[in-house]
């Protein structure tokens, strides 16, 4: 049986524990993702899901429970820096993870952190600024940057140490349409090409279009892991907490109480418009 | 036909005149700001939105072209802009980054006291500002408002302009970043104080909001107005909005689709109005198909 | 208020230069030696040799001589002020008196020493603009890191130096934006900050300064994070992509400062 990539047992997080202020983030959440796989985890503000991402790249240990990462334990000291090599992380504000005055010195960071030789960091920076549609700005300042642009050179900052993972810590939120737009088919065309694995953290549904599974938390738990077609279905039948499904999935629920046969896992406007003019458009058809 | 509370006539704006940095944000902006009405102004990012608001209560100077407020010239020889910002309130994005208060109720008194106004009356603004953006005074006023979640924070901000009773308030973005309830509760409230009178301009990304929300929209392309008109019309020319990288409210997307291929559904802008169009069409409870025409 | 944003840090300009080309490391060397130097000058003959050899520098990194001045303007005020203390209150032992001035004495002594102190001052200012003219920020940080390099064995921890130094540079403009968006979101709510005297526009920038403060922690904090997880710890070895190469011109270059230095000293 083949090892997954990411698993956590029984993971538990108390933020300043043993005080009066301690607060249980994280109470017992136990899930794995193999490599390769496309993860959504989905959650209201203080569900935890924050905290969860974390844990994969050791940025935080578990106060209960474990949490391993490409075989390693988190807790281990020695395999600190091959995690995090492995696990690269993007945050939600885009300007305060860049650290240099010019976009390839960013991109060059975690490689010249690694000891990584220069001629072979060089390379490593046009390859990942090739990679996410950015190396004519590759002696830009950050600062005259759009929001998607700096996430895109942040994801850059990974790729230039040959991670994994991309664990994207609600990295769209602060983002616009087209901001959102540009990431996600980065990040996309990363897992499909490069077989990356992508853990999307998110409270917003509709940034999880590509994914092949989504995990739903709540009050630190596990609520829900399924398909993503699934899971957008459950909830369009019992909305569970902040966890709203697509508005198209709630339209497509309401179409079919009202009578019309529409498939089961619709959530895009493409698949209802296609399942609507299909079975019910002008055209005659003998037979469904 | 209402007042215009905020005209706009050929207003332009240039940046960093002279210098090699020079940008040209609008180009012969005429526009207004109707009483009560409810105006949402859309656009790609760099079409000018930011800008023009900026010019709505006296913050940015036009190039040339000129602004009104309640019939004055913003910038004439009588102009008062101090006594514009009390009328026209502008929020800008990510407003919780403003605020600078030991505790909620003397962030929000920030606003009224600027104005001059009497202790009472800033008690009363205050609680009164609290309450209709749905923060009990009694259990908010005294936290210091970095203690409360995104949501609640961004609420206080809205709080502290609404406690100025603008005449017109201007909202960038309200809902930019916050998770699904932090933004119902906000676009309810928002809603609520419209539907008591409240005018208000909202600029926002979100096509969904826009339908929800908006009586009249204005769509902004490169500094300049492309499109104006209730959401129906505007959303009718999908097209166009979408050769300058904008998108529609998902229902208006799906129905249009369903329209180009020669389903008779009519026009819809929520999901709500959509379910409602779409059943119509095709057929109800019986499954049946109507005449196709 | 969107010239806030147009401030030039360190007045660098971009040109392809001899000037330019060269090492940073070689050049925040000289300017060393040379401000060194400029201090032990004896002589007007040294101070002239030196206003010669800056104007040759000037015109090899191709910096127009009008905008190099235009840099000497903010130390104009201190220079004119030096002149006048010495001339009247500089004289040392008795020496020829010029005029008075009720109770102020002007001595040909004094004016000459000032003219020195006043003319060594520009010089300082000159040579160190042109280091700053055509070096980049980021170059000078890079030769800073490299030079002090060697003396981490003793306890200088010239890379955490250098990643401070390189990551305020960094920041800059975007502080400068924030203040202006924390600015323009208080005047929408009538605060105003041309107002009243020095005390009431100090208290008027608390709601300025306390998001201001705020946003920096938070900043902080999070590009700290961020900088753990992509592996960096101050500390360990860091290898550099632009790795700084001394080449012939940086040896010409040192041969050339090291002559006019002794040059100068040697013109007692």
């Amino acid at each position: 049986m083949r090892e997954p990539f990411i698993e956590a047992t029984g993971l538990q997080f108390v933020y300043q524990p043993n005080t009066a202020q301690a607060v249980v983030a994280l109470d017992g959440v136990s899930l794995s993702i193999d490599r390769g796989e496309y993860v959504g985890i989905v959650g209201g503000n203080g569900s935890g899901k924050s905290t969860l991402a974390k844990h994969f790249n050791a940025l935080l240990l578990p106060t209960a429970g474990q949490v391993r990462v490409a075989g390693f334990d988190t807790r281990e000291r020695d395999a600190l820096w091959e995690i995090r090599r492995r696990v690269g992380m993007i945050f939600q504000n885009p300007d305060n993870q860049l650290v240099a005055t010019v976009v390839e010195e960013d991109v060059a960071f975690g490689p010249e952190n690694l000891g990584v030789p220069p001629a072979e960091i060089r390379r490593r920076v046009e390859a990942a600024l090739e990679a996410v549609d950015m190396a004519p700005y590759r002696r830009h300042a950050p600062h005259l940057l759009s929001g998607g642009q700096k996430q895109r050179v942040a994801i850059a900052g990974i790729l230039a140490v040959h991670p994994e993972c991309i664990v994207l810590d609600e990295a769209t939120t602060m983002l616009d349409p087209e901001g959102r737009a540009e990431v996600l088919a980065a990040v996309d065309a990363l897992n499909r090409r490069e077989g990356l694995t992508i853990v999307h953290i998110t409270h917003a549904m509709e940034d999880l279009a590509g994914a092949d599974r989504i995990v739903a938390l709540e009050a630190g738990r596990v609520i829900m892991d399924g398909v993503a077609s699934e899971v957008f279905d459950r909830l369009s039948e019992t909305p569970i907490g902040v966890l709203e499904p697509p508005p198209i999935a709630r339209l497509a629920r309401w179409l079919r109480q009202d009578g019309l046969a529409l498939p089961a896992g619709i959530h895009t406007v493409e698949a209802l418009a296609d399942a609507l003019s299909r079975s019910h458009g002008p055209v005659e058809r003998r037979d469904a | 036909m209402p007042d215009a509370i905020i005209a706009c006539q050929a207003l332009t704006h240039v940046y960093l005149r002279g210098t090699p940095l020079e940008a040209t944000a609008l180009r012969g902006v005429t526009v207004e700001v109707r009483a009560g009405e409810l105006l949402a102004i859309i656009g790609p990012t760099g079409s000018g939105k930011s800008t023009l608001i900026q010019h709505f209560n006296g913050l940015l100077k036009p190039t040339s072209g000129n602004v009104r407020v309640a019939g004055l010239d913003l910038w004439g020889p009588d102009a008062d802009r101090r006594r514009a910002r009390r009328q026209v309130g502008l929020l800008f994005q990510f407003p919780e980054y403003q605020l600078f208060e030991e505790t909620v109720l003397r962030d929000v008194a920030y606003g009224p006291k600027n104005l001059g106004l009497p202790d009472e009356t800033i008690a009363e603004r205050v609680d009164e500002a609290l309450h209709s953006v749905g923060l009990d005074p009694a259990r908010f006023g005294d936290r210091s408002p970095f203690s409360l979640s995104g949501g609640e924070m961004r609420r206080v901000a809205l709080a502290g302009v609404l406690a100025m009773r603008p005449k017109v308030l201007v909202l960038d973005e309200p809902t930019a970043g916050l998770d699904p309830r932090g933004r119902e509760e906000l676009l309810h409230r928002i809603e609520a104080l419209h539907a008591d009178g409240q005018t208000f301009v909202v600029v926002t990304h979100n096509m969904d909001e826009v339908a929800r929300l908006a009586d009249r929209v204005v769509v902004m392309h490169q500094g300049w107005v492309l499109m104006e008109g209730p959401p129906n019309d505007v959303f009718r020319r999908g097209d166009e909005l979408q050769r300058v990288g904008l998108g529609l409210p998902q229902a208006a997307r799906l129905v249009q689709i369903l329209q180009s291929r020669g389903v008779p559904v009519a026009d819809a802008l929520t999901i709500e109005q959509a379910r409602a169009a779409i059943t119509a069409a095709l057929g109800g409870k019986h499954g049946e198909r109507h005449g196709a025409h | 208020m969107e010239l806030i944003r147009y401030v030039p840090v360190g007045q660098y300009v971009p040109r392809a230069s001899p000037l330019h080309g060269l090492d940073p490391r070689t050049k925040i060397v000289a300017t060393t030696v040379l401000m060194v130097v400029l201090f032990l000058a004896p002589s007007f003959a040294g101070l002239g040799l030196f206003v010669a050899a800056i104007l040759v520098l000037l015109i090899l990194g191709r910096i127009p001589i009008r905008f190099a001045l235009q840099g000497l303007r903010p130390a104009f005020f201190l220079v004119l002020l030096t002149v006048f203390l010495n001339t009247f209150f500089a004289g040392g032992d008795p020496t020829p008196e010029m005029f008075r001035f009720g109770p102020l004495v002007a001595t040909v002594g004094g004016l000459r020493n000032g003219l020195f102190v006043g003319a060594r001052l520009l010089l300082l200012v000159a040579l160190t603009s042109l280091l700053t003219f055509t070096t980049s920020p980021v170059e000078l940080t890079h030769g800073l890191e490299a030079l002090l390099r060697p003396f981490r064995r003793i306890g200088v921890p010239g890379d955490e130096l250098a990643m401070m130094m390189s990551i305020a540079l960094r920041f800059i403009p975007t502080l400068f934006e924030e203040t202006e968006r924390i600015i323009k979101a208080q005047m929408a709510r009538g605060g105003s900050f041309d107002q009243g005297n020095v005390f009431r526009r100090a208290i008027a920038f608390v709601p300025v300064l306390v998001p201001l403060i705020l946003s920096s922690f938070r900043r902080s904090e999070e590009l700290a994070v961020a900088m753990e997880a992509r592996c960096y710890s101050s500390g360990a070895h860091r290898t550099r992509m632009k790795e700084l190469r001394l080449r012939t011109a940086d040896a010409v270059a040192t041969v050339v400062v090291v002559g006019a230095a002794a040059a100068v000293l040697l013109l007692r």
